[in-house]
Parts: structure tokens; C-alpha cells; sequence
């Protein structure tokens, strides 16, 4: 995930701590957060994930006129050769994600996100077929270029449909 | 409100109920939040007829923040330090997801104190979704 400006509004915070089913008032009551511990209003922990809105390139968001990956008249917009890659929609699956926090999150925090390369590896799957991983990181950083949340992102491609076993 | 190492042990579990019969509603609302509109998991026609699932699945990350929250819920706000997982098994439609975590260390750096905790979420048929681990800051 790449952007030069992330900013960290109430609004954002509020709606994605009711999308991972998290009532606690830290991320929405003002009063209530301005009496706790942390002052105030904080995000979620893996709130810096949503930082994909406000990546200029993302490729998992519809665009007006591109052609778009899902289904509209077709059951989807883009190429069988282009749909079948990866075979996890988007081109590969989630295996892992880490995040390592340096300070808390607050609104009005405005966070730029620069991703740098890690390595990549290979081994068989568990019911055949060659799993390729490739790792990444992110670094989120504040105005005063201060490290806030740094992120460790290793995604995996399959060979074929991964079934439920 | 936070935990205090005095009443931790290594080998104290804590779980929690994150969700009870997970609706595509929730995994829509989640993609909007995020901004990953992957149509794998909120498109039924696209996941069924062209990458050939039973149905649409849950975001990874998804499953994760709904993790976060046992945690944070035990361990106090803004108390995380560290918080890492891996996606072992995909979320369907209708999982009821089982949040756990070990304690594996208490441990102080510079007066501070510490705990390290192995995670792991499991699904209603006792089947492990993410594993992983955290860190966080509690009081002496």
C-alpha cells in the first residue's frame, strides 16, 4: 500500500471499528476517549489497512469507464486469462500481516505509507501444487516523518482454487 | 482497565466470541471500511462462476480485526505494541469465530512490563482460521 497522504479522520475510524463488529467507544465517543487513558479517540489495530483508499493505484477498487475485475452483465469485466490469475480474485491470497506499533493513531494525524520489498520464497502446498510468497513492507509515518505503525505483508499464490479441506 | 502483570501467568487463556454466524453484510460493510473491493469477497456471481468457491469468503484482514478485538477488549486500548498473524483457512459466510490468547511470557524491559501472547481463532468446527502472536503494555 502507497500513499503520500493518509489522513486519519473520526468518521473512517468510526465506520471500519463497526465493519470488524467493535463497539468500544474509544474509537467513537469523544467524551468517553477524552476521560480514558489515551486521551482520546484512537484506531483500531489494523486500522492503517484502509490506507488502500487513498492508495492513487489500488487495484482493487472499481474505477468509472475501466473495466472492473467482478460481475456486471458478465460474470466478470475483465479477461478469463486476466480473471484467472491467481486464482484468489485479485491475484493471490493473504497468508500474513503483521504490524509493529510506535505511538497510537489519532484523527487529524495525517500519515504517508511507503512500501519497500522483502524477499520471496517457495514451498509445496499442503494438498499439492507450488506456493509462491512474496513479502513486503509498509511504513507509516506522521507529518514530523515519525514512524506510527510499520506493516509486514506476505501474500501467497496458488497454482489452483484453494478447496476447503 | 489494562491488564497488570501481578495477575498474569504464562499459560492463562483468554477467548472470546469476535462473531456469531458472520453475514455477507459484514464482509460488504468491511470492504467498504477497508477499501479492498476484491470481488472475491463481496461478489457471489464472480467468486461462484469464475474463480469456481462454494461462495464469497471474509477478507483475511477482516478476520484479523475482528481478532484485534478479543485483544484489545483483554489487554486495554492503545496498550498493543505488536500484533501479527497468518491466515491459515478461509472464513465463510455463516463461521462463528472463537478468538484465544496464551499467555507465553511476562516479562519487564526498563521498568516496563510486557506480554507476549500466542493467538489463535478458531471457527465453529474447531478449525484454526489465523494463528499468530502479540505484544503488549501492561501495568507492574
Amino acid at each position: 500500500m502507497t500513499a503520500e497522504r493518509f489522513p486519519v479522520e473520526a468518521g473512517h475510524i468510526m465506520m471500519f471499528a463497526r465493519a470488524i463488529g467493535d463497539p468500544n467507544p474509544i474509537y467513537s465517543d469523544e467524551a468517553y476517549a477524552a476521560a480514558s487513558e489515551r486521551g482520546g479517540i484512537i484506531a483500531p489495530p489494523t486500522f492503517v489497512q484502509a490506507s488502500a483508499q487513498y492508495d492513487p493505484d489500488y487495484p482493487l477498487r472499481p474505477r468509472p469507464g475501466a473495466p472492473w475485475l467482478g460481475s456486471g452483465r458478465e460474470p466478470t469485466g475483465t479477461p478469463p486469462d486476466k480473471a484467472g490469475a491467481g486464482r484468489g480474485g485479485g491475484g493471490g491470497l493473504h497468508a500474513e500481516q503483521h504490524f509493529t506499533y510506535h505511538r497510537d493513531l489519532h484523527p487529524g494525524d495525517v500519515l504517508s505509507a511507503t512500501t519497500r520489498p522483502g524477499s520471496s520464497w517457495e514451498r509445496e502446498g499442503r494438498r499439492g501444487g507450488k506456493l509462491v510468497f512474496s513479502e513486503g513492507f509498509t511504513d507509516y509515518r506522521d507529518e514530523k516523518g515519525e514512524l506510527v505503525v510499520t506493516a509486514r505483508f506476505v501474500g501467497v499464490r496458488t497454482e489452483r482454487t484453494v478447496e476447503e479441506s | 482497565m489494562a491488564l497488570s502483570a501481578r495477575d498474569l501467568s504464562v499459560g492463562d487463556v483468554h477467548e472470546a466470541v469476535v462473531v456469531d454466524n458472520l453475514s455477507r453484510t459484514q464482509i460488504v460493510q468491511y470492504a467498504g471500511a477497508s477499501g479492498d473491493y476484491n470481488p472475491i469477497h463481496t461478489d457471489e456471481v464472480f467468486a461462484t462462476k469464475v474463480v469456481g468457491y462454494p461462495t464469497v469468503f471474509a477478507h483475511g484482514m477482516l478476520t484479523m480485526g475482528l481478532t484485534g478485538r478479543m485483544l484489545t477488549d483483554w489487554v486495554g486500548d492503545g496498550r498493543l505494541t505488536s500484533f501479527g498473524v497468518r491466515f491459515s483457512r478461509q472464513v465463510w459466510p455463516g463461521d462463528t469465530l472463537t478468538a484465544r490468547a496464551t499467555v507465553e511470557a511476562v516479562r519487564a524491559e526498563e521498568g516496563q512490563h510486557f506480554v507476549d501472547l500466542a493467538l489463535s481463532t478458531r471457527n465453529q468446527n474447531d478449525e484454526e482460521v489465523v494463528s499468530g502472536s502479540a505484544t503488549a503494555r501492561i501495568d507492574s
